[in-house]
């Protein structure tokens, strides 16, 4: 029955010590995910959150400045004006029309203050019209660094 | 041909159907005849998967536009290299890829145990058939590669039509390791299944014993080992292409990866307490179980976009089905558990604390702990959803957070395990087998801390990874000892013919040095460094000890793209080390464009250069430069992990262990005790 206990605690301190580092870690890198819409109705608190918007790149709208790379996202009939702020510069994939998911914080004046941006040009890959959708195998373009 | 392959599609599901139903009935009526039928039709189904996948390449090599898919992957100036991956680049061909690799396990188990193990192969065949029924039922009916190309007629109905030229293949997947990594991968994914049919036939069929895991540890071994190499090329993959200078994200994708790794090396560590004590019988069923499970869910995620990065590009179906293929799975293991569960009584009891038993029994609890946080991390977001109604994911410091302890734990128990006795270890044992290798550690750390690795994670890892090898460095040391001391043999002969008379627990430690490697290749990550940097002609920057001088930029014009290249002149201390080419490669054939990573890699640390696109303002070129210590250690330590699992592979060279028993009984009696308990633990019989 000793020799149960020792394995018991040893088993436990392991667990309990792993669970705390998991929620350390979770509390450091808890992201939300929000559409456009639902940006526009938050709130109080939830505004502080560290989140991503995913969304399509509105033509036209990419405006290179010194500093940062303003750009417009839209989706489900609404649209949301970016900064991209990261130091890295902007993935391949990222041009008009491509989907894009932007990662950072509001800010107050109602822009999106953007530090990773991820894209994608899902519509490139797709058959011929009639044909089916077929997603690449490939994993997205990214700018977050390890 | 796209007929002719989709006939092979079909006749192939009708066989797997037969394969299944008439498995079951030979089960029950046991006639010789039924039995045999049902093996023949699993190889017909194998072959007709082999001649549709076949007929599929040949649409690619044939350029014909017609067929939608080829038309989506390929395009006329695609060279050969990449027609051959273009079969994987996409959904439905790299489903029909699953199926042919699955087909070549099944084509070979069906054929190696033909004339063996009469009472448990029906029950195997029944599960391989069912599991190629499913993707099967994929190929055929849900995503099929040979669809032909469409288009709405002006009456509605859909016309045929064929196109000139094809859209060609992704630039991301246009690199080499592309060609290599998909099969290897996918070799790890369908090599499960194999040890996963057998472990639940012998469960259905109360198989007596230990055999169903004597039978397929080669094939998890074989499967683990394409697993390792998938998993290691496709960071590799990263590293070279996608150009933002690591190999690890804890990307969705990469997550999937991992998981039947987890649970597939606690797998191969846990039989051995099964085939020397009798113990975990059930861990092990289940072990078998998850790692299949987290096959499929591999296979799902990577396809059904639901915890895709960018969770809207979600666009398929194919979800559900295998949504409802898991669940079969696991009412099947389930009801299958319940049933015969008595069958599976332990033999005997855990004794000590220090034992090499306690020593297995923690290391796979902690990769289960590994898997399971990587699991819910991968996960998170779709369980955050159901439960609060926000969508909530998880990043890189969660994984980290946990995984590093985890790694340093399994990575000192590679260390101890192996070298404590079997139920209980003495002190004096201990400070035999590890006093040397600890000092050793101790001073490295020593050496170490002052050249500069002061972040603790690091500097643990150096230690334990001196540790480690040290312990396995005495182990061949002393067998060598042995032999050399009966045979005369120089050192390096001896250590051979050591490892040749016990290729499991050689070939195993040859494993672990390859992970030690690995390990210091990760530690090294602590120390990466990076500098970017607008540079015009002429201009140059300076990283660690390296001078880099953009001396020009040109186009050059290839068959299949245009490549806007870089010629930076690297030097050190004012002498010329080596010209690098950094490039950005467009693609006329689908207006994609891709980064060409120049890499100059050397033991210490790789210099790794980035064209990172023109500077928005000034249009100049954006160089980003990163100084990564020690990566190579993990590409080096992958091949050494590939080496030491196909050594353990081989057959024991058993004519000089006959030899020594005439010599020296006393001596192999203990050999035998030890080694092997069991007859039927000798390998390379069954």
């Amino acid at each position: 029955m000793q020799k149960r206990a020792k394995f018991g605690i040893g088993i436990g301190v392991i667990i309990i010590s792993l669970g705390f580092l998991a929620w350390m870690g979770y509390g450091e890198s808890k992201t939300y995910y929000h559409t456009i819409a639902e940006l526009q109705t938050l709130q109080g608190a939830s505004l502080s959150h560290r989140m991503r918007v995913g969304g399509t790149v509105e033509p036209g709208s990419i405006h290179r400045l010194s500093g940062r790379v303003d750009f417009v996202l839209q989706g489900e009939g609404k649209s949301l004006p970016v900064s991209y702020v990261g130091s890295e510069p902007l993935p391949d994939t990222f041009v008009d029309k491509s989907q894009a998911l932007v990662e950072g914080r509001p800010a107050a004046d109602g822009r999106f203050v953007a530090e990773h941006v991820q894209a994608k040009c899902a519509s490139k890959y797709e058959a011929a019209p009639g044909g089916t959708t077929a997603p690449s195998a490939g994993r997205e373009a990214r700018t977050s660094t390890m | 041909m796209d007929v002719f392959g989709s006939f092979a599609l079909l006749l192939a599901f009708v066989c797997a159907a037969y394969a299944f139903v008439g498995g079951i009935a030979a089960i029950r009526t046991r006639h010789p005849l039924l039995v045999k039928s049902t093996r023949q039709a699993g190889l017909a189904t194998c072959g007709l998967i082999f001649l549709a996948t076949f007929s599929l390449e040949y649409l690619f090599f044939s350029d014909n536009f017609s067929v939608a898919y080829v038309v989506a992957h390929s395009n006329r100036s695609l060279s050969p290299f990449y027609k051959v991956a273009a079969l994987w680049s996409g959904q439905e061909g790299s489903l029909l890829f699953w199926s042919f690799l699955l087909a070549v396990y099944v084509f070979s188990a069906l054929l190696a145990y033909r004339n063996k193990n009469g009472e448990l192969m029906p029950y195997v065949g029944v599960v391989l058939a069912g599991v190629q029924i499913f993707f099967l039922t994929l190929n055929n009916f849900v995503a099929s590669p040979f669809k032909a190309l469409g288009v709405a007629g002006a009456n509605g109905a859909m016309d045929l039509v064929a196109r000139g030229d094809g859209n060609g293949l992704n630039p991301l997947l246009q690199y080499p390791e592309m060609v290599i990594h998909p099969p290897n991968l996918y070799s790890g994914y369908t090599g499960f299944t194999i040890p996963f049919a057998f472990a639940l036939g012998a469960l259905l069929a109360r198989y007596p014993g230990e055999k169903w895991i004597h039978l397929t540890r080669k094939w998890t071994m074989i499967a683990w080992g394409f697993q390792t190499a998938g998993i290691l090329l496709g960071a590799h993959w990263a590293y070279a292409v996608l150009g933002w200078g690591g190999y690890w994200a804890w990307d969705p994708v990469e997550n999937a990866s991992l998981l039947p790794w987890l649970t597939g090396t606690a797998f191969l560590h846990s039989v051995m307490m099964q085939e020397k004590r009798g113990m975990m019988k059930v861990w092990n069923v289940w072990l078998v179980f998850c790692t299949f499970l987290l096959c499929i869910l591999g296979t799902f995620l990577t396809r059904s976009g639901v915890v895709s990065s960018v969770h809207a590009f979600a666009s398929s179906n194919i979800g559900n089905w295998f949504v409802g293929f898991i669940a079969i799975i696991l009412l099947v293991c389930l009801t299958a558990y319940f049933k015969n569960r008595d069958y599976l009584k332990s033999e005997n009891q855990l004794d000590s604390i220090v034992s090499r038993e306690s020593s297995f029994l923690f290391n796979n609890l902690i990769l289960l702990v590994s898997c399971i946080a990587v699991l819910s991390g991968t996960l998170f977001p779709v369980f955050s959803e159901w439960f609060t109604g926000d969508r909530i994911s998880v990043g890189t410091p969660f994984f980290n957070k946990v995984n590093i302890p985890i790694g340093l734990l399994l990575l000192f128990l590679t260390g101890v395990g192996p070298l404590l006795a079997w139920r209980k270890t003495s002190l004096d044992s201990l400070k035999r087998n590890f006093g040397w290798p600890l000092l050793m550690g101790l001073i490295a750390g020593v050496i170490a801390f002052p050249l500069g690795v002061r972040e603790f994670y690091s500097l643990i890892c150096f230690i334990l990874c001196v540790f480690v090898a040290a312990t396995i460095t005495m182990e061949f040391y002393r067998g060598a000892k042995v032999i050399r001391a009966r045979s005369g043999a120089s050192f390096l002969a001896s250590a051979v013919d050591l490892t040749m008379r016990n290729t499991r627990r050689y070939g195993g430690y040859i494993v672990h040095m390859g992970m030690v490697l690995i390990f210091i290749g990760i530690a090294g990550t602590a120390f990466n460094r990076d500098v970017q940097k607008e540079m015009q002609i002429g201009s140059s920057m300076q990283i660690g000890p390296y001078s880099l001088l953009l001396q020009n930029f040109d186009t050059k014009q290839e068959k299949n793209y245009t490549a806007e290249r870089m010629i930076i002149e690297v030097t050190r201390n004012n002498k010329p080390v080596m010209m690098l080419y950094p490039e950005r490669r467009i693609f006329p054939a689908n207006q994609a464009s891709g980064t060409m990573v120049a890499i100059y890699s050397t033991l210490k640390q790789d210099l790794y250069v980035v064209y990172a696109g023109q500077s928005p303002d000034t249009q100049t070129p954006v160089i980003h430069v990163y100084l990564n210590p020690l990566v190579k250690c993990i590409w080096f330590g992958g091949v050494v992990v590939v080496l030491g699992t196909l050594v353990a592979l081989l057959p024991n060279r058993r004519a000089v262990l006959v030899l020594s028993a005439v010599q020296e009984p006393t001596r192999v009696k203990s050999l035998a005790g030890t080694l092997t308990p069991s007859p039927t633990l000798r390998e390379g019989h069954d």
